[in-house]
């Protein structure tokens, strides 16, 4: 396993330009062994795209970086994932607080069965959030380019909008209470190749403002959209490591490990 | 014979039979209303029983089976719901939930008389409430309590997966999410369960038997305290006890408590459609 140049787990200081890190990261459901001994870096306000066969873990991943992992009741997680110089999973750390900070948004669109306004002003809600309710949901529309689309029919039910604009809806959601990452597990992979195409050029737009962990089964979607690459596999025992992490160019053009460069040509997977 | 006339056939059985299902209920009905309904007037509703039950009103037989709904759904709504809640979003799967689970399935299927003598050991004389509106509404309430939990459960497991999880994401607690989102979903369902089992609970007379319903007694309950008269156990006395009871009072009494329990059925009914054409998923 071949660990990033960009921010080495050695430092005694995560560098600058992490936003969040799994350190020695095991994940069991069960007996089962998800994810084996994982040390990935994730680079503040760029997309990474994590890829790979299925079952190797991307998922798990994924939500081991905002603790989601725990609804499920087996789970049991080993290892540190930093953020913010502080391990989430240090027993004095709550992970509602992580997962406000960390948002998600999930391979089929869901919003709520409420209207697209509230669909927005649910997080800020809970969360107790004391500003311009009006103000936040329409500057989260905005930054995920659906404001003009929905500007007349806020208090209509979201699931009248069609399954592209539902997925912008939720990504609006996400980033309407303000976390400093998102992670998205196979944002497009229910979409048409139209409405992928925007949720792309959104996701784009925002890594200027976000930091992107983005799952994909789709090479070519990780090769438009990503500047890192996390390439995963399993092992014999079904586990689910990490080959090799890098710019997503290099990767792709010039994979180190030869099990990468056989997956990023189709010869698996 | 070929398909089309089996096909056909099959319409005709399966419609006769659903003609059998209705036509007991539409008969009890229209024999109730044809022979009750003259002796419904003001005076019925509205007076106390007189000449020996024989004439006057069920105004108290009424007010009681009122309080005695109102006491019941005081009790078994909160610790039905609550129950509910427990058992569909924070109770693990061990052998501890599995007995209540089994439990409750069982509790639906006692015979209520045996309810009645529960709360008279129990309430009305173990814990000194007397034969009373409050031990009554107790022993109503734990009978329609199993009713309310597995049907409001029902409702909450059949709130998607999803909605708890997108909750978790965006920060919310898990109260927040059952709070906010499972339970509005679930609530049609929640308010068929509890007005299913009111229902069941205005209709019964053995539970009441013992803890709270009283022979005659024409005056209004004033406290919890007070033992009163039941429209169902008012009925079962008219038409068993009093020699020489004119028939129209038994009839007449049997369509209020018929109109009472199908009121309640027809706002569950509306509440429900409500809350569907607002519900989308």
């Amino acid at each position: 396993m071949t660990g990033s140049a960009v921010c080495q787990t050695s430092r005694p200081i995560p560098d600058a330009g992490c936003a969040i890190e799994a350190r020695s990261l095991h994940v069991y459901y069960g007996i089962f062994r998800a994810l084996k001994d994982v040390d990935l870096q994730i680079e503040r306000q760029k997309i990474t795209a994590i890829i790979g066969p299925s079952g190797c873990g991307k998922s798990t991943m994924l939500r081991s970086f905002n603790r989601m992992n725990e609804l499920v009741p087996s789970c049991r997680t080993e290892g540190k994932v930093m953020f913010r110089n502080r391990n989430i999973y240090d027993s004095g750390v709550d992970p509602v607080e992580v997962r406000r900070r960390i948002g998600m948004v999930f391979q089929r669109p869901n919003p709520f069965p409420k209207s697209i306004y509230e669909n927005i002003a649910w997080g800020a809600r809970i969360n107790g959030y004391r500003g311009h309710l009006d103000e936040l949901v329409e500057e989260s529309l905005r930054l995920a380019a659906l404001w003009e689309d929905v500007r007349d029919k806020l208090q209509q039910s979201a699931l009248a909008l069609s399954g592209g604009q539902q997925q912008r809806l939720c990504i609006a959601r996400a980033i309407a209470i303000r976390p400093e990452i998102i992670l998205m597990d196979e944002p497009a992979s229910a979409l048409d190749p139209i409405a992928t195409l925007k949720i792309e050029e959104l996701m784009r737009e925002l890594a200027e403002r976000y930091t992107f962990v983005v799952v994909t089964h789709n090479m070519q979607q990780a090769a438009r959209v990503s500047h890192q690459t996390a390439f995963f596999m399993m092992d014999a025992d079904r586990a689910g490591y990490l080959v090799e992490q890098g710019p997503t160019r290099d990767l792709f053009t010039n994979p180190r490990d030869r099990r990468t460069e056989d997956y990023i040509t189709g010869r698996f997977g | 014979m070929n398909r089309h006339r089996i096909q056909r056939l099959g319409f005709v059985l399966v419609g006769c039979a659903s003609l059998l299902v209705t036509a007991p209920i539409l008969l009890v009905v229209a024999s109730i209303v044809v022979r009750g309904a003259s002796a419904i007037d003001w005076e019925f509703l509205s007076t106390m029983p007189s000449q020996g039950m024989k004439a006057g009103g069920i105004l108290p037989a009424i007010v009681g089976t009122l309080w005695l709904l109102g006491g019941t759904a005081l009790i078994c709504i909160p610790v039905g719901v609550g129950g509910a809640i427990y058992l569909a979003e924070y109770a693990r799967d061990t052998w501890f939930t599995r007995a209540i689970r089994l439990a409750i399935v069982n509790l639906a299927g006692i015979p209520s008389i045996v309810y009645g003598l529960f709360g008279l050991g129990l309430f009305v004389l173990f814990l000194r409430l007397g034969t009373s509106i409050l031990a009554a509404s107790l022993t109503l309430a734990i009978m329609t309590i199993p009713v309310i939990t597995s049907t409001s459960e029902e409702a909450i497991r059949a709130v998607p997966v999803e909605f708890r999880t997108v909750s978790a994401s965006l920060g919310g607690t898990r109260w927040q999410g059952i709070r906010r989102i499972v339970l509005p979903q679930a609530l049609p369902g929640i308010i068929t369960g509890i007005i299913l089992g009111l229902l069941r609970a205005a209709g019964e007379t053995a539970p009441i038997l013992f803890t709270g319903a009283a022979f005659f007694l024409p005056r209004l309950p004033r406290t919890l305290l007070d033992p009163t008269m039941a429209l169902p156990y008012h009925l079962y006395v008219i038409t068993t006890q009093v020699p020489g009871m004119p028939q129209q009072v038994q009839y007449g009494t049997a369509l209020i408590l018929l109109l009472l329990v199908l009121s309640l059925n027809v706002i569950a009914t509306v509440i429900r459609s409500y809350f569907r054409r607002r519900r989308q998923w």
